[in-house]
């Protein structure tokens, strides 16, 4: 990143970035080392004194086997919705990228549950999937009973990963066209060259060339189902049935706010933020490698 | 596309076709039911075609969620998170690309490093901190014993406190204090040639006149682009509005209200009045990104890398 | 209009030292191009010049004054880059005239300054358009246009034409040179095309690895290359260049047992130098001339107007320039043989010309005294 043309200023660029610098060090480092202190003390809810804990609020929250319940649901969670997000908008890209006539409407709509939030998802998907309303509903018609995810935890869980999966396919979208257009045409020409058919291609060509990308999304994919699983939990569910789609962000939240213990609530925010920093880390070793194919 | 063939382009139709009924369906049904009335939209199974009632919804949800104040509160959190981080990552970014001064990787680290924990993983921390945004500094007064020396040689006891529950820089500022939009800016300044920048020397500009007239012009797209992905990110944002307000009266944002649209347990179950609420609700983000989609197509594939 | 004075100017990146302490005088209204192969320094000695990089050490005065300090604004310099660095924002018009509007001038005067110049250089008809809607040549234009308008003591050029196709360049050169002659404005202009700098200047500064080789006229560096590096990098075909030693007898001996009867006296006996004649300086001769040498064809490029003979000899490739119409196959005989004082020397050990005290007679007047053998 040298650029040979600069600035030599010394004050100038300090008063530029105090801004920036300010707001970061503020609402990013100070939360995320008090995050850390709390982790390791034992706090009164919401002040009052503090002790030192140790490792306690970890031992306890690793002890705990619904911690691990919510870890493992998170887990399936997060790889089931990723792998249908990805799967529904890779294929939709894929044959996006033929540009027949037409595709640039397709394409322009097919971005847009980018723009939608996840709570507003939730809502409707809510709705789609209620057991009592007229849609997916309607299959208790025929087989009464069948279908109720206020009480079938397994049901409801399948129905906030195709919700989160839905939502992400405008995101997964957008990338894996741009990879897919990223490709110079000359090496797709010299495929059907070779004799490869269209279908052919995508296996043998497209899909290994846009491999980069298709990991990068893959842990943006990931982290994002641990921090955007909120908006929509919280309006379809609730955590319930008995706690069924419990998921890790969303019992912070509840011990934190709900249940007022801080302390527990720091140390399961501090193993979140230990899987974020390492799946960014895995992403950046990723890109960086990218950069050098290239 | 290289070759005809007529079968290939009948299946790419085909599955072009799947895809945009997997894509619509959710926005049709949310309209569709909107616009229906309580016995229709109870109907099992239920009609996928438009009724009359839209208006009527409308106005039921929006009476019933207090609608307008909450539509005033997101657009004042979405302009100013969006105008707030434009301007804050122009500045850092030119500082960053432009100059040369010590610290300067230093500065770009701790920018850096913010991309990695989104406000979700640090929430806990966070609404403490916004429970007071000055104890920071209180804290470092204290550490370094300078509360103490002041107090024993005026007498005053320095107490900083700012409380951003329940205000709007509360709601806005933690969303601005993360890296996206900086480094979208950056991205897009390496590529500014170098000749650039001495062309503009040579003709006696300074920086500062160098980036009013030369990059921020040149910056336009860029920045309609993160006008596109700020707008629709703090629009959408529901678990921090939700800790940072417990006075939803007056600091409610459009999203937090979706959930009190919802149905009771035992109540009526009028799904076309909480429809219609989410139609408005989810309308504004989704102008922008059909209105935006060319500049934010670019400014988001760049912004992540 | 200044002169340029630089003392033993040094550039040092890091540790690694990039320009070795230059000194160079470039007079009042002088063209002088500075020539090189790429990285070796050419560009950032003129960007020294400008002030767009630190000078490490020495001095740089224009018009007798140290300028080291000041900024690139405050030194009365124009430049013209390499991809012309326009403004993609801003109109043809708004490019020229922006040094003017930064330095406050009133609009008015501006938009006549402009337009003035503007149209000295064919553009007034495209003041509105964008440098994106320009050709290449026209942006070449524009960016020439936007040096003159501030009226600079001094012109430099950054390889302004390497992005133009060898038509235009042509066109381009003859353009630079009318503007030289109309404005006499002391111009420094940065080149690797040898065709292009000899055309263009009135002195040439030649540059290797961060050294100046030579200073001299086009004529001069042709003629009297100073060095072994300007002899092979100055002319095309380049000079041919034959490493060996000169024995007592005689006789030059290189190679395995190539000999050639070259009497330079007692002084260069067991001198190892580097041997070198220009492929126009090279005849045929009949076989058995005493001297000359045999070589092997190899092939013959046709060149229109004349031809280069390939040819080779104990290894040794000899490049000939040949105006007869003769057919010459691949693979037959010939011989070569020169004139003593076509002849040029090069100390195997530093590179540098080494006079041989033979008098060319078609540079008879020109003092000898500037090329000196370092010892």
């Amino acid at each position: 990143m040298e650029r040979r043309a600069f600035y030599r200023k010394t004050s100038l660029p300090w008063l530029l970035l105090a801004p920036q610098l300010l707001l970061i060090l503020v609402f990013f480092y100070w939360p995320t080392t008090q995050a850390l202190y709390w982790a390791f003390t034992l706090e009164q809810p919401w002040g009052g004194g503090n002790s030192w804990a140790g490792w306690d609020n970890f031992i306890s929250v690793f002890q705990d086997n619904r911690y691990w319940s919510t870890v493992i649901r998170s887990a399936f969670y997060a790889i089931t919705a990723t792998a249908l997000s990805m799967a529904a908008a890779l294929t939709l890209a894929l044959f996006a990228d033929r540009a027949l006539k037409g595709t640039k409407l397709f394409q322009g709509i097919f971005i847009w549950p980018y723009a939608i939030a996840a709570p507003a998802a939730g809502v409707a998907f809510r709705f789609m999937f209620s057991p009592e309303a007229g849609l997916i509903g309607a299959v208790n018609q025929i087989w009464p009973g069948i279908w109720d995810p206020s009480t079938n935890g397994f049901q409801a869980l399948g129905m906030v990963i195709v919700c989160h999966a839905w939502l992400g396919i405008g995101y997964n979208f957008v990338f894996f066209l741009a990879a897919l257009q990223g490709i110079p045409r000359s090496l797709n020409e010299a495929g059907a060259m070779d004799g490869a058919r269209p279908f052919r291609r995508m296996l043998d060509l497209q899909l290994p060339l846009i491999a980069p990308t298709t990991f990068f999304l893959f842990i943006i994919n990931i982290i994002s189902s641990f921090t955007d699983s909120f908006g929509l939990i919280d309006t379809m569910t609730e955590g319930g049935p008995i706690g069924a789609t419990n998921v890790m962000v969303y019992k912070i939240y509840f011990d934190g706010f709900k249940g007022l213990d801080y302390s527990g609530a720091a140390a399961q925010s501090i193993v979140l933020m230990l899987i974020v920093i390492v799946l960014t880390f895995i992403q950046f070793r990723w890109v960086e490698r990218k950069i050098h194919y290239n | 596309m290289i070759e005809r063939s007529r079968t290939f382009d009948i299946i790419t139709y085909c599955v072009m076709a799947i895809g945009l009924v997997v894509v619509i369906a959710p926005f049709w049904v949310v309209f569709v039911a909107g616009s229906q009335s309580l016995q229709e939209v109870s109907r099992v199974p239920i009609s996928l075609w438009p009724s009359g009632h839209l208006f009527e919804n409308i106005s039921a949800a929006w009476t019933r969620t207090d609608l307008g104040p909450k539509l005033v509160n997101s657009l004042i959190v979405a302009l100013g998170v969006t105008t707030g981080k434009i301007v804050l990552a122009a500045l850092s970014a030119f500082a960053i690309v432009f100059f040369s001064f010590r610290g300067r990787m230093l500065s770009f680290w701790l920018i850096f490093v913010t991309l990695m924990l989104p406000l979700e993983v640090r929430i806990v921390p966070t609404y403490s901190v916004a429970a007071n945004a000055l104890g920071p500094f209180q804290s470092l007064l204290d550490m370094t014993g300078l509360t103490g020396l002041i107090q024993s040689l005026t007498g005053i006891q320095i107490a900083m406190s700012w409380n951003l529950l329940n205000s709007y820089p509360g709601m806005i500022l933690p969303l601005i204090a993360t890296a996206t939009g900086t480094f979208l800016y950056r991205q897009f300044f390496m590529t500014i040639p170098d000749e650039l920048v001495e062309a503009s020397k040579m003709d006696g500009s300074g920086p500062m006149r160098f980036f009013f007239e030369v990059l921020i012009p040149l910056s336009r797209t860029n920045m309609l682009a993160l006008a596109t992905i700020m707008f629709v990110y703090s629009w959408n944002q529901y678990l921090w509005p939700l800790l940072i307000t417990t006075d939803r009266k007056n600091y409610g944002t459009a999203v937090m209200q979706l959930k009190a649209l919802i149905p009771a347990q035992n109540g009526t179950p009028d799904w076309n009045v909480t429809m219609a609420g989410a139609l408005i609700i989810m309308l504004p983000p989704l102008l922008v990104v059909a209105f935006m989609q060319r500049w934010f197509v670019r400014g988001l594939i760049s912004s992540d890398k | 209009m200044s002169a340029i004075t630089l003392k033993s100017v040094k550039k040092r990146y890091q540790k690694s030292l990039v320009v070795h302490g230059v000194d160079v005088t470039i007079e009042q209204g002088e063209f002088v191009v500075i020539l090189g192969p790429s990285g070796c320094g050419k560009s950032t000695l003129l960007r020294m010049i400008a002030g767009l990089e630190e000078i490490s050490e020495g001095e740089i005065l224009i018009g007798g004054k140290v300028v080291n300090d000041l900024e690139p604004r405050e030194r009365g310099c124009a430049m013209v880059f390499q991809n012309y660095a326009l403004y993609p924002h801003m109109t043809v018009a708004g490019n020229i005239g922006y040094a003017l509007k930064v330095a406050g001038m009133k609009r008015v005067q501006r938009d006549a300054k402009v337009l003035a110049v503007a149209t000295s250089v064919g553009l007034e008809t495209f003041l509105d358009r964008r440098p994106g809607q320009l050709s290449g040549g026209q942006r070449q234009r524009v960016a020439m246009a936007r040096a003159m308008v501030r009226e600079p003591k001094v012109f430099l050029f950054d390889e302004p034409f390497s992005n133009l196709d060898a038509k235009l360049r042509v066109a381009m050169r003859s353009e630079v040179r009318r503007l030289h002659r109309d404005l006499g404005v002391t111009s420094v202009f940065v080149t690797h095309d040898q065709t292009e700098a000899m055309t263009l200047a009135d002195r040439l500064i030649i540059m290797n690895a961060g050294k100046v080789e030579q200073v001299g006229t086009p004529s001069e560096v042709y003629h009297r290359p100073a060095s072994r590096f300007v002899a092979d990098f100055i002319g095309s075909p380049a000079m041919n260049l034959i490493e060996g030693v000169f024995d007592a007898h005689g006789f030059f001996n290189y190679g395995k047992d190539g000999r050639l009867p070259v009497d330079l006296g007692s002084r260069m006996a067991g001198r190892k130098v580097s041997l070198g004649v220009r492929p126009e300086a090279v005849r045929r001769a009949q076989p058995g001339t005493s001297g000359a040498i045999a070589a092997t064809v190899d092939y013959v490029e046709e060149l229109g107007a004349s031809r280069l003979i390939y040819a080779s000899n104990n290894g040794h490739q000899i490049i000939a320039v040949d105006t007869s119409s003769a057919t010459i196959p691949t693979g037959s005989q010939l011989h070569f043989t020169f004139a003593e004082q076509d002849m040029h020397l090069f100390a195997a050990e530093d590179g540098r010309r080494i006079d041989t005290g033979i008098a060319d007679p078609r540079r008879s007047s020109s003092p000898a005294n500037d090329l000196t053998i370092k010892a």
